[in-house]
């Protein structure tokens, strides 16, 4: 009981005293409208930044779902190979981003690329001020109002996301040292290039192309340095039989591919919502994680109604693919479209990735993960479907709207040609640096390694030593 | 009757299959096994330190035959799994003393045709 009461008076002691400092401040400083104002800037400031870092920290999440989905769809033997690029690859981003590719995406400079500030993001810069007040090397974001470390980061996760949808379309057959060299050239050159033109207030943001979160700055291109890899790589021996009919290779742990599925849906939430970059009144997140959602859910049920029909039996990777196919495509629209309109876009979307998993197959272009179907077909599709989609200023941008919503074809043809563009330069360039890399250094294992595994020759070890080997059937 | 007993090196797995489905062999029951002959195993490495495998992965093919098809099995047994180098396997074959198919109750040549 005396203790109690001990406790209640020193309470009382600390409350009065805690009241009368702060009536005495108070009264010596009288709170003018410049005092609340700038708190005001201050707390919005910090609100946004820890927004755009949590965000960005979903997005390097995605990097582990990355890793699970490309390692369950590999065979066993490959799989310290592939776990390895997978982790390697945003070790890689962080560098080469940091040392030239923010620089040439956002410097100022030409329509084509960045030219301040363009190594070690050493350009001057006044953020988190922004528009007019914004002075500096990095004007093309300074409609965002964090600090400059801030943007680098939720930009780098972004970089490093193209840079891992190469990995699991080259995988099971690719040289690790080769993977590395492309993967730097990719996130330091490549993907900053195209970025500067559509994020980087380059030509084809001039030319009113929109891109929310990167259908075509980050998974088309992605997509598309995959494809021209994958052409020059040629399908893993045994993929084809010698009549030229396909031989399914099945992945080896379609629990990881599950889980690796549900963590990157979990990781677009920072992707697709924290493309904000700021928070304001919060529409815009919310309207943007349930147009995200939206798509997802419907791009499931379409795959998984495509894989049942053609199939005859739904099949789960094409279930998963589905989703991310559905993520893909909303990425660009997500906030610039309806939430009705974003459930279409993800019905589309599963419906275009199973056909396009089976036509690539027929084509002969062999990917084990599924990496173009997804990111490079909904890619395409997504920045295309604002041009059909868009509601002008649904979530506060200009955009003007989209074929659909009587906005005429202007927007389209914007969309279309930065599909185009993008597409063109991103693929005759990857062709080039693939091949260069072929001559010089050589891209596929050898045929005797391939068979036994890339885990043993590029790595010497096994991801699971205490099994008994796994027979390739 | 022959049962042909067959270790390879797992990658010639499919490469001995289809040279046994050229000549007419089948039927074959195949599993994954470890073992160590000649070839004497390799260095894997861990955390830096190398360990020595001498325990490797083989096939190892069990093919009951007929005595007219024992030499075009073991040829094609060889053609597949060949490759000159120490490790390419080895092949035993035993005599057979009974064969049964469940289904029928067929016996001898019969149920192994």
């Amino acid at each position: 009981m005396r203790k109690l009461s001990g406790i209640l008076a020193l309470a009382l002691i600390i409350g009065a005293s805690a009241t009368a400092a702060f009536a005495a401040e108070n009264a010596s400083a009288a709170v003018t409208r410049e005092a609340l104002d700038a708190l005001k800037a201050s707390i919005a400031v910090g609100m946004d930044t820890v927004w755009v870092l949590f965000a960005a920290f979903l997005v390097f999440f995605m990097n582990l779902g990355f890793a699970m989905v490309e390692s369950g769809l590999a065979r066993a033997k490959n799989t310290v190979n592939i776990l390895a690029k997978n982790f390697i690859v945003f070790a890689i981003a962080s560098l080469s981003f940091y040392a030239i590719g923010w620089g040439l995406m956002f410097g100022n400079g030409n329509p084509f690329m960045g030219l301040e500030g363009l190594f070690f993001v050493n350009g001057a810069d006044t953020s988190p001020a922004i528009g007019e007040a914004y002075k500096g090397a990095y004007s093309a974001i300074s409609w965002t109002g964090v600090p400059l470390w801030a943007k680098f980061f939720f930009q780098l996760v972004f970089a490093g996301t193209a840079a891992t949808i190469v990995s699991g379309a080259v995988a099971e057959r690719i040289k690790f040292s080769s993977f590395i060299f492309f993967s730097f050239i990719l996130v330091g050159i490549m993907y900053p290039l195209t970025g500067h033109w559509i994020w980087g207030g380059g030509w084809l943001a001039s030319l009113g192309m929109f891109d929310f979160a990167g259908s075509t700055v980050v998974h088309s291109v992605g997509g598309w340095s995959a494809l021209a890899g994958v052409l020059l790589l040629g399908p893993r021996l045994g993929k084809y039989r010698a009549d030229g009919s396909v031989n399914p290779i099945y992945g080896h742990n379609m629990s990881l591919v599950t889980l690796g599925g549900l963590v990157l849906w979990f990781g677009w939430f920072g992707f697709n919502p924290g493309s904000t970059m700021a928070v304001g009144d919060g529409s815009a997140i919310a309207h943007v994680a349930v147009t995200t959602n939206t798509a997802a859910a419907a791009a499931i049920l379409s795959s998984t109604f495509m894989s049942w029909v053609i199939q005859k039996k739904p099949d789960l990777s094409m279930i998963i693919n589905g989703a991310l196919a559905g993520l893909v495509a909303i990425t660009a629209p997500c906030a610039f479209v309806s939430v009705g309109s974003s459930a279409i876009i993800g019905l589309v979307a599963g419906v275009l990735v199973v056909l396009a998993v089976m036509m690539f197959d027929r084509l002969k272009i062999d990917d084990p993960v599924g990496a173009l179907s997804v990111h490079l077909v909904n890619g395409i599709f997504g920045t295309l479907a604002v041009g059909l989609f868009a509601q002008d200023k649904i979530t506060g941008t200009a955009t003007g709207s989209g074929l659909f919503f009587g906005g005429g074809l202007k927007l389209l043809a914007s969309q279309a040609i930065g599909v185009v563009a993008v597409g063109a330069f991103t693929f005759v360039l990857a062709l080039v640096v693939w091949y260069v890399i072929r001559l010089v250094m050589g891209m596929r294992v050898s045929r005797e390694e391939e068979i036994a595994g890339l885990d043993l020759g590029e790595h010497g070890m096994k991801a699971y030593p205490d099994f008994q080997g796994f027979l390739t059937k | 009757m022959k049962l042909i007993i067959a270790v390879v090196q797992p990658e010639k797995l499919t490469d001995v299959k289809e040279a046994l489905a050229a000549a007419k062999v089948g039927k074959m029951t195949v599993s994954s096994v470890i073992g160590c002959g000649a070839q004497g195993g390799y260095t894997e490495s861990y955390r830096g330190v190398t360990t020595e495998v001498n325990l490797l992965d083989k096939a190892r093919f069990e093919i009951a035959v007929n005595d007219d098809f024992v030499k075009p099995a073991i040829e094609a047994i060889i053609k597949g799994a060949r490759t000159g180098k120490i490790g390419d396997g080895k092949i035993f074959v035993v005599p057979l003393e009974q064969c049964i198919r469940v289904r029928t109750g067929e016996t001898g040549s019969e149920a192994i045709g």
